[in-house]
């Protein structure tokens, strides 16, 4: 079923797709949109990905990097106690 | 504990490709900005050119490199980095993680924001890091036990 909406998908690179317009078909407004035409002017970083993911987005990756250290920590407790017995 | 590996030869090649490993994750990390790369991939470099230190030169070694003690505490400061850098934004009235109130003196708002990005790009790869090199090491420290 997945497979049978592949071709109604849009182009890659359409910029008339509702990923790229400024207001989504519902009529809120596109987030991508925001963050490429205020990227630069707002952080002076010529990388999209690095701006929406270290500023737009920061408590996001603020998660991410504490699920990796709470990982971590849970790998350590469990490795050390299976040492101990 | 590691033994260091018998052959001269790789443990030359593990020593120099570790640096250059180095370097380049450094490279990943800063120039994130303007080319694909950021904390988390120059973090998994970094881990893995401390895995190749590891393997080739034994686990206590001469040459510099993250001990086994103090991996795990520094995962935590990678973390608090990140986290304070959030918390100046509190401390002004503003939104948490807002960069634009970081004490950077003689700045507009778009180079501190250039220089937050910078500054948890460095937290994120330090607790990325620190948490592939403990895990290794105590899976090393199992090995060694049975």
């Amino acid at each position: 079923m997945l497979c049978s909406v592949i071709p109604h998908l849009p182009v890659r690179g359409d910029v008339d797709a509702p990923l790229h317009r400024k207001t989504s078909p519902a009529g809120s407004p596109v987030a991508g949109y925001y963050y490429v035409k205020n990227g630069y002017e707002d952080a002076h970083t010529l990388n999209a990905v690095t701006v929406v993911l270290g500023d737009y987005r920061g408590f996001d990756t603020l998660g991410e990097t504490i699920v990796v250290f709470t990982a971590g920590a849970a790998c350590l407790l469990i490795l050390g106690r299976r040492r101990k017995s | 504990m590691i033994e260091p590996h018998p052959s001269p030869i790789v443990r030359l090649v593990c020593r120099v490709a570790a640096r250059v490993i180095q370097v380049f994750a450094l490279y990943v990390i800063f120039h994130g900005h303007y080319s694909p790369g950021g904390g988390f991939q120059g973090g998994a470099l970094l881990a893995s050119s401390i895995f190749l230190l590891r393997w080739g030169e034994g686990a206590p070694h001469k040459i510099w490199d993250l001990p086994q003690r103090v991996s795990f505490a520094v995962g935590a400061i990678g973390t608090l980095i990140f986290t304070v850098t959030g918390v100046f934004g509190l401390f002004s009235a503003d939104n948490f993680l807002n960069y634009s109130a970081l004490p950077l003196p003689g700045m507009s708002d778009a180079m501190r924001h250039y220089w937050g990005i910078l500054i948890i790009e460095i937290g994120v790869a330090l607790a990325v890091m620190a948490i592939l090199v403990a895990i290794f090491d105590q899976l090393m420290n199992l090995q060694a036990d049975d």
